[in-house]
Order: structure tokens, then C-alpha cells, then sequence
């Protein structure tokens, strides 16, 4: 380690009283920045402390959601939450990789520059305006044209059957792929990218086709960091909450249907904790987003790992 | 004879394979795309209607009184940003500095992993953080304690990306300084930081188009206001949260407004975006030259 960057070794050693001041600054301000990560966890501990004491692990297998009698159960979000998610990231992959091997391999730069700056553009619009595209366009656009369609070939299995509302874990997991697609484009773009050349030129030389290269050689050689991207995404995914809240249909019930309207761990918070009224509700309410904080450091260090083990982490 | 012509078709279909697949890659990237210019569209065309000189400068009217605007929202959104930024810089610089400064080693390493599993953390979380820090002790809520969770919700993009653009300085300039017996602070505010700070104000302004548009952490720190406010210290309209409450209102009326405020965060948001890559060609051929 020392030897990889002796020059900073050197160069930041401080003697003056200006450099050590300087030094001390830094430090502190560095210190304050941890310790504010730190904080968040604490806080939100200490916040869900009652919710925890009272509940216990029981809390995240209840299914019942009970603000009256104040019994309070997080099943039906964590189903909400992993089942958007995972429509989202199942689309959301699928195109992603899909547009990124475009991107990298077969664009022409005429093409593949503004394809690129239009689908970074995606991960720009702010949630809110995906929340209010998604409730008054894509929501009754499910209910008369998509829901119809879907239910009539595939409405003998439980996940297509069933009354079309618009909003529910269809509308808002289409809404997440949505958002999280310019994640998986962008990371796999560069990760394709940054494959040697010399491994599509064996390819080539062996006869493949520039399809086959990209797929069977190109793919395989970049999985680990597409895996990152898309486990990022994933992490994103989890915690969205405005505008899944605007078209999930905000209720918190376990349904095998797709349309049916339900609640994410994100959505409930967002809806109910300015209403929360005693304080073992509100205590319930952190305690979901203690669990939505650890699911998401967990799935972001996980892809983290992933992609800096292929780029570096300075680059992320 | 026949081999070979088995081969012939087999290639044939190779190909085709091969012409269906970049096809399918194609349309992958172009859902995308064509996506954000519907989304676009439909923004621009419901959102123009509501954007007037009224909607800019007036407050709210209340149900069923038509016109009104959202001005204190556009005045509370600058504060709230103008205070997080304030808050954010400093700390975020000094951290970025640090870890240009001292690189290597399980600390700094440890700092970035941090900073990078901040990034990943839902806004929701860090909105009950700023609650349960700032709201709940003062027991009122307050525009201050939203640009805390703005604040905490920037300083991941702001510490990584200045850090790279303090190490994207040659280090032949930081040691030309030194050699000219400048100390490190000087050399540090007088040669790498200028040299870096068009790179840093890209990241400052891709930071704010990160949360300009964020709601969720708003919900129970800003908590929203019908007056013009200005106190950080008492609730505050945000224009992203009128958004979202008029936006699930019944009322044709404000939905309309909800596409106009709509119409705004996402100009906003470009305006920032196109900025910061115009800045950030700047800073790439500053350091070339």
C-alpha cells in the first residue's frame, strides 16, 4: 500500500502551525461527515427502540397493519416493497443490458451519443414528476388498454386474475424499471466498454459473429460489474418512495394479483407518519425505515463490492 | 457438396440471429429514450397551460378559488437549498480534501465505502433522520431541518466527486507549490483547489438536481406552508411537495397546477444537468491545457 502512493505519504505531511491548523480542520471536518452516517443508524434505532422492545422479531412476520388498536406488523410492506422491486429490476435488466451491449458494441456514434445523453436525461427527472406521470397517464392507460391485454392471455395465472384498479404493484413496478433503467444502461455501458479488445478480436478471428462476441465472449467477461449495476438498481428500487406512493394504491394487504393496489415500507411512511398520533405508532412507522436503511447499506455495499472489484474504487 | 451448403445455411442463420438481436438491443435503448420524451411531452404540453406570471409569483388560493400559484413554493425551495448548500460545501469539501490528501489506508477507505453506502441510503430514511434530530425536540417542524436532509442527502456526490477532481490535479503542480516553499495549506487553497474548482461546481450543481426535485424527506421536516415564509425555522412551502399534494388532490384545478410545478422542477433540473456537463467540459480542458 505504502509503496503504490509514496507521493502522498510525502506530500501530506504537515509541520508548519498553518499546515497543522489546516490539518485539523480537515480532520474535523472529515469527522463530522462520519459521524453523521454514524448518527443516521443511531437515531433510527434509538426512534424504533419502543416499536422494537414492544413487537420483536414478530414485527416483520405480522401481517396485520392496525393503527386503531395499535398492532402493527411490517409483512404486507416488505411484500409491497420486494415485489415492485422485483418487477422493476426484471425489466429493468433485461432493457438495461440490452440498450448498454447496443450502446457499447453496435451504435454508431451519430446514434449511440444521444440514445446515451436522452437515457442519462431518465435518471434526472425527479420522482415527484414520475409520481404524477404514473397516476394520471400510465395508471389509467393500465386499466383500459395494458391490464386488459394482459389478463386476457394470461389471466388464468393468480398473478394476472383479478379486478384492474390501475394502481397497484404492476403500475408501480413499471414506474420503478422506469427509473432505475438509466442505472443498469450507464454502469453496464462503461463496464462493456472497458473489456479488452483483444478478447472480441479472438473472438471474431474464431469465426463468431459480432452478435455472438458481444454475447457469449463480451457478456460473460463483464457479468460481475453488470451484476453490481443491477443490484444498485435494485437498491434504488427498495427505497423509492413518492412515486411508488402516487401509484401503489396505498394499501396494506397481501394479494397474489399484480393489479392489486398495495403498500411499500417507503409508501407508508411517507403517508402516515405525519398522522401518526401515539407514539408507539410513530416508533412502528421508524422502525419500517430502520429496516428499509439496513436492507438498502446491505444492498449497496454488496454492489459496491462488485463494481469496485472490477473498476476501481476511485471511479465509481 | 452438402456439408458445405448445411454450413452455408447455418451461417445464414447465424446472421439473421445476430441482425434480430442488435435489433431487439436496439429497441432496448430506444424504450428508453423514446420513454423520457413521452414523460417530457406530457409535462410540457399539461404544465405550459398552468405556467403563468400569477402561478410564478402568487400563493395558493384555497379549494375552488381558481388561480393562485405556487410562489412561496419557488421562494422556500431556494432557501431550503441555499442553506443545505451552505451546510454541505464545507463539510463535503474538507472530507473530499482529506481523502485526496491522505488517499490510501483502511480510514479513508473506510470513509468512501461510508460516503458510497450514504449515497445508496432512501431519502424516507434520511427525511426520519433530519425528524428525529431537529423536529421532534423542538417539536415543531421547520424549513431548517429539511435542508439538514438535503444537506445529508448531497454530500455523498459532493465528497466523491470533488475528491477525484482534487486528484485529477497533477500532482507536479501541488509539488511545484511546495517547492516554491509555499506550506500545504496555501498550496492547497491557492493552487489545487482553484485549478479543481471548476470540476467541484459541476458536482455542486449535479448535487442540487439531485434534490431540487426530492419530496419524500419534505413530508415531515418542511411539512409545507399556505404564506410566504421565510423564518427556516417555521414550516416552509417547497414547490417538489406542492407538487405531490396537489397532485393527489380530486381537484382539476390544482392537478393542472401540480403538471405546471411539474413543468418547472424538471426545467429546473436540466437547466442544472446541461450545466453541469458544460462546466465539466470546461474543467476537463483546463486540466489538458
Amino acid at each position: 500500500m505504502q509503496n503504490a502512493e509514496p507521493q502522498f505519504r510525502r506530500v501530506a505531511r504537515f509541520v508548519s502551525p498553518a499546515d497543522r491548523g489546516f490539518a485539523a480542520v480537515v480532520y474535523a471536518g472529515s469527522i463530522l461527515f462520519a459521524l453523521l452516517i454514524v448518527g443516521l443508524f443511531v437515531e433510527l434505532v434509538l426512534g424504533s427502540w419502543p416499536s422494537i422492545v414492544k413487537f420483536g422479531p414478530a414485527f416483520i412476520f405480522n401481517s396485520s397493519w392496525d393503527p386503531i388498536t395499535s398492532k402493527f406488523g411490517a409483512l404486507p410492506m416488505i411484500f409491497g416493497t420486494v415485489m415492485t422491486s422485483l418487477i422493476a429490476i426484471v425489466l429493468a435488466a433485461f432493457i438495461g443490458i440490452m440498450a448498454a451491449v447496443f450502446l457499447a458494441d453496435f451504435a454508431p456514434r451519430w446514434l449511440g451519443q444521444p440514445l446515451s445523453f436522452l437515457i442519462e436525461l431518465l435518471a434526472a427527472v425527479p420522482s415527484v414528476v414520475y409520481g404524477l406521470w404514473g397516476l394520471f397517464v400510465l395508471a389509467p392507460f393500465m386499466r383500459t388498454t395494458i391490464g386488459p391485454a394482459l389478463q386476457h392471455v394470461l389471466g388464468w395465472t393468480p398473478l394476472f386474475s383479478g379486478p384492474i384498479v390501475g394502481v397497484g404493484l404492476l403500475t408501480a413496478g413499471i414506474i420503478l424499471a422506469l427509473m432505475i433503467i438509466p442505472t443498469v444502461t450507464a454502469i453496464s455501458r462503461d463496464v462493456i466498454a472497458a473489456i479488452p479488445r483483444d478478447l472480441r478480436e479472438a473472438s471474431m478471428a474464431l469465426g463468431s459473429t459480432k452478435w455472438e462476441t458481444a454475447i457469449r465472449v463480451v457478456l460473460p467477461a463483464a457479468r460481475v460489474g453488470i451484476f453490481g449495476a443491477c443490484v444498485l438498481a435494485l437498491g434504488r428500487a427498495l427505497g423509492e418512495t413518492i412515486a411508488v406512493t402516487m401509484v401503489i394504491g396505498n394499501r396494506p394487504e397481501i394479494s397474489a394479483s399484480l393489479f392489486a393496489p398495495s403498500y411499500t415500507l417507503a409508501s407508508v411512511i411517507a403517508n402516515e407518519f405525519t398522522e401518526a398520533t401515539t407514539s408507539i405508532y410513530i416508533s412502528a412507522l421508524i422502525e419500517l425505515g430502520l429496516i428499509l436503511f439496513l436492507v438498502s447499506i446491505v444492498v449497496n455495499a454488496l454492489a459496491r463490492l462488485m463494481i469496485w472489484s472490477v473498476r476501481g474504487s476511485e471511479r465509481v | 457438396m452438402a456439408q458445405s451448403a448445411s454450413k452455408h445455411r447455418n451461417l445464414a442463420r447465424r446472421r439473421i440471429v445476430g441482425w434480430l438481436g442488435v435489433s431487439v438491443a436496439l429497441a432496448c435503448a430506444a424504450i428508453g429514450a423514446i420513454c423520457l420524451l413521452i414523460i417530457l411531452g406530457y409535462v410540457i404540453v399539461q404544465g405550459a397551460g398552468a405556467v403563468n406570471r400569477d402561478f410564478l409569483t402568487q400563493l395558493p388560493h384555497p379549494v375552488g378559488v381558481p388561480g393562485g400559484g405556487v410562489g412561496n413554493g419557488i421562494l422556500g425551495t431556494f432557501i431550503i437549498l441555499g442553506i443545505a448548500t451552505a451546510m454541505a460545501v464545507p463539510i463535503g469539501l474538507l472530507t473530499a480534501i482529506y481523502l485526496s490528501l491522505f488517499g490510501r489506508g483502511p480510514i479513508p477507505e473506510g470513509l468512501r465505502f461510508l460516503s458510497d453506502v450514504l449515497s445508496g441510503v432512501p431519502s424516507i430514511a434520511i427525511g426520519l433522520f433530519a425528524y428525529a434530530v431537529l423536529v421532534a425536540p423542538l417539536k415543531h417542524f421547520s424549513a431548517f431541518s429539511a435542508s439538514f436532509a438535503f444537506m445529508m442527502l448531497m454530500l455523498p456526490l459532493l465528497v466523491r466527486t470533488s475528491e477525484q477532481a482534487i486528484r485529477s490535479v497533477p500532482q507536479t503542480v501541488r509539488e511545484g507549490a511546495l517547492a516554491l516553499g509555499m506550506s500545504n495549506f496555501r498550496a492547497t487553497v491557492r493552487i489545487v483547489l482553484p485549478t479543481a474548482m471548476p470540476a467541484i461546481i459541476t458536482a455542486l450543481l449535479l448535487a442540487i438536481a439531485r434534490v431540487i426535485g426530492e419530496t419524500a424527506p419534505l413530508l415531515f421536516t418542511a411539512f409545507g406552508s399556505q404564506f410566504w415564509e421565510m423564518n427556516p425555522n417555521k414550516p416552509m412551502a417547497v414547490l417538489a411537495l406542492q407538487v405531490f399534494t396537489y397532485a393527489i388532490t380530486p381537484y382539476a384545478n390544482w392537478q393542472q397546477q401540480a403538471w405546471g410545478g411539474a413543468l418547472l422542477l424538471i426545467g429546473a433540473v436540466f437547466v442544472l444537468s446541461l450545466g453541469a456537463r458544460l462546466m465539466l467540459r470546461r474543467a476537463m480542458r483546463g486540466l489538458e491545457a
